[in-house]
């Protein structure tokens, strides 16, 4: 698929203080492809997708937003615009009912004797129908998101992004926290997102993952990207290496004998 | 992973079947529910003959409970939003006394004491969420401190204009204010007097009120308490700002990333719960028809009890309206049955701390239930 990148990231620098955190990091997100952005710990993952998603203002660099240059102030300016991010700690609240989170902050409205009332019915219909295309199997609407397990809490988050218009989905380690099952189910929510013609960014340290759903990987190493690489253009072991910046991990593994 | 988007998927083997009866137990009006049914038939078993079921005595204990109810919904939206108000009883002590000095020392009419009274109460309890929502501190700590401040006022004010610390005379005042009338009057009094006159209540057998009935009308107070409760309830399950409140209480973080305005939605349940407060007050004044600097001691605390024994979490995010309604139901009921049943009042009290105990395990259990929690 080879369609106009909806957000161009152009040699984005970002300094804290006297810290480099990005140092001239570029990055192109396609409708309908995911792009992963791989890195260790500290490799400013997070500073660039905040950069991305309105949290954080580029110290240097350009930004583009279908093909026009574009400054978010704040994170509300992203969101309408339909950049969602999914946090690793998620916009759930554990005490309300699948439905209400779901529809929290966009509740629907039925009129009724000139009065506006929470649309229940509306709400846990589509709410009921979102959550079955993405194959989860509630109990009701009613149920209370506390019940749910993490993957299924993230695809939730996925699904309520998507069904409020988002064009660009950044997931920020989703499945960082989560078991091989879960994981499987997120990232074929990913998949299914993708799908339906929407950007994913995928945030993540595990080269599995990312090579399970990636259509392109950036890794990011202290502050610079060390290339974007297409599928199939790059193995396993050189993304891992890239990731960790050197050889000494491919020595590790050797000594370790499996993949780490 | 096609055909699992098409299909239906399986039921999850894992999640166990909820039967409807554990289903129906999780609910926050649980606790209020069992505790009502449990405290009705304890009371018809041994207080049946001491007059609390017959007309006066059934206006006796809905009065008491109606007093509760009122402030009980304005504290349940407040807890449930994530906050708390310690300053409720200053605010009624306040409030009270400023329609007195408005009306009653200044002389102005009663309408406009009270349009006035209640404006500053808003004020304050808006204050009180600006404060919290700005600075960060727990509601605890700075309504606190308005307990205090308000408190002082209430004995500092009276004492200086009038020397003393009752104010009297609102009745004679309020005669025939339009505004008054919905906090002191009562309604469907001939009702009653065809009740009475029908022999279904009892009259009075002799004296200046001969052939009137025992109970006269019902008094706004309980109409107010009703009203309040039954919008209270409304609001919180059926609208989007509803909704709102448990996601402020629920994780304030949370629900501002989703765009819900948490501050607004705090500072609004502040000003409602001194709305409660200044209604209490309100219906308190014209029916005693004095203002007195000890007014409201101790009920932030009855408040507070009344929306826990209701099922409301003290973390927030979780209540019912109807709960705290049974909660002050049950709370009224007690407080004057021990009277009927002629048990020493003193023991109310142990009584108020073992059901206090007793409804927050039970709110914590229901808890764990919800949220999947072990």
């Amino acid at each position: 698929m080879t369609t106009e990148p909806i957000i161009q990231m152009k040699n984005i620098e970002k300094h804290f203080g006297s810290v480099i955190a990005l140092a001239g990091v570029s990055l192109d997100v396609i409708p309908g492809e995911c792009h992963c952005l791989l890195g260790d710990n500290g490799a400013g993952k997070s500073t660039f997708i905040k950069t991305m998603s309105g949290v954080h203002q580029p110290t240097k660099g350009e930004i583009f937003f279908e093909g026009k240059p574009m400054h978010f102030d704040d994170p509300r300016d992203a969101i309408a615009a339909g950049i969602a991010t999914v946090h690793q700690h998620l916009a759930m609240i554990p005490l309300m009912s699948v439905s209400r989170n779901f529809f929290m902050g966009n509740e629907p409205i039925k009129k009724r004797f000139g009065v506006p009332f929470f649309d229940h019915e509306l709400a846990d219909r589509v709410t009921m129908d979102a959550m079955r295309e993405m194959g989860i199997n509630l109990r009701g609407p009613d149920q209370a998101v506390g019940t749910l397990s993490g993957g299924e809490r993230q695809t939730v988050a996925i699904s309520r992004a998507v069904h409020f218009g988002a064009k660009v989905l950044i997931l920020d380690e989703p499945t960082s926290a989560l078991g091989v099952r879960q994981t499987s189910n997120v990232l074929a929510t990913v998949d299914k997102v993708r799908k339906q013609g929407i950007a994913v960014v995928l945030i993540t340290h595990n080269v599995r993952h990312a090579l399970a759903v990636g259509d392109r990987f950036t890794v990011l190493n202290r502050g610079q990207t060390l290339g974007t690489a297409k599928r199939g253009e790059i193995s396993p072991d050189e993304l891992q290496d890239m990731m960790a910046g050197g050889q000494e991990l491919a020595e590790l593994e050797g000594s370790l004998g499996g993949t780490v | 992973m096609s055909e699992s988007t098409q299909a239906t998927p399986a039921k999850d083997e894992r999640v166990k079947e909820i039967s409807g009866f554990r289903q129906a137990l999780i609910r926050p009006e649980l606790g209020g529910i069992v505790g009502a049914v449990a405290v009705f038939v304890f009371f018809l078993l041994f207080a049946f003959d001491s007059g609390m079921f017959n007309a006066q005595g059934v206006m006796n204990w809905s009065v008491v409970s109606a007093q509760f109810m009122i402030i009980a919904v304005g504290a349940c939206l407040l807890m449930i939003a994530g906050e708390f108000d310690l300053s409720v009883g200053s605010m009624i002590g306040f409030t009270g006394m400023m329609i007195a000095i408005f009306s009653v020392t200044l002389g102005w009419p009663v309408w406009m004491a009270i349009i006035v009274t209640f404006a500053i109460a808003l004020a304050i309890g808006a204050l009180n969420g600006f404060i919290v929502i700005r600075t960060g501190l727990p509601s605890f700590i700075v309504t606190l401190a308005f307990l205090f401040i308000l408190r002082g006022f209430t004995i500092y004010l009276p004492q200086t204009l009038e020397r003393k610390t009752i104010i009297g005379g609102v009745k004679d005042v309020a005669e025939g204010d339009w505004l008054a009338a919905i906090f002191g009057g009562k309604i469907l009094g001939g009702l009653f007097q065809w009740l009475g006159d029908a022999g279904i209540i009892g009259v009075f057998e002799r004296g200046t009120r001969a052939g009137e009935p025992v109970v006269d009308g019902i008094p706004m107070l309980i109409v107010w308490a009703i009203i309040l409760v039954i919008v209270g309830h409304i609001i919180l399950t059926k609208t989007r700002f509803g909704n709102w409140i448990y996601a402020a209480g629920g994780d304030a973080e949370a629900a501002r990333n989703s765009g819900v305005p948490v501050s607004r939605v705090k500072i609004m349940m502040f000003m409602f719960t001194a709305f409660c407060a200044t209604v209490f007050a309100t219906c308190q004044v014209m029916e005693f028809g004095s203002a007195g600097a000890d007014r409201g001691l101790l009920k932030e605390f009855e408040a507070i009890i009344a929306v826990v024994i209701g099922g409301a979490l003290l973390t927030g995010g979780y209540g019912s309206v109807i709960g705290a309604a049974l909660g002050a139901l049950i709370f009224g009921v007690v407080q004057q049955g021990l009277f009927f049943a002629g048990v020493e009042s003193s023991l109310f009290r142990v009584f108020l701390g073992i059901i206090l105990l007793g409804a927050v395990i039970l709110n914590t259990y229901i808890r764990r239930m919800i949220t999947g929690e072990r």
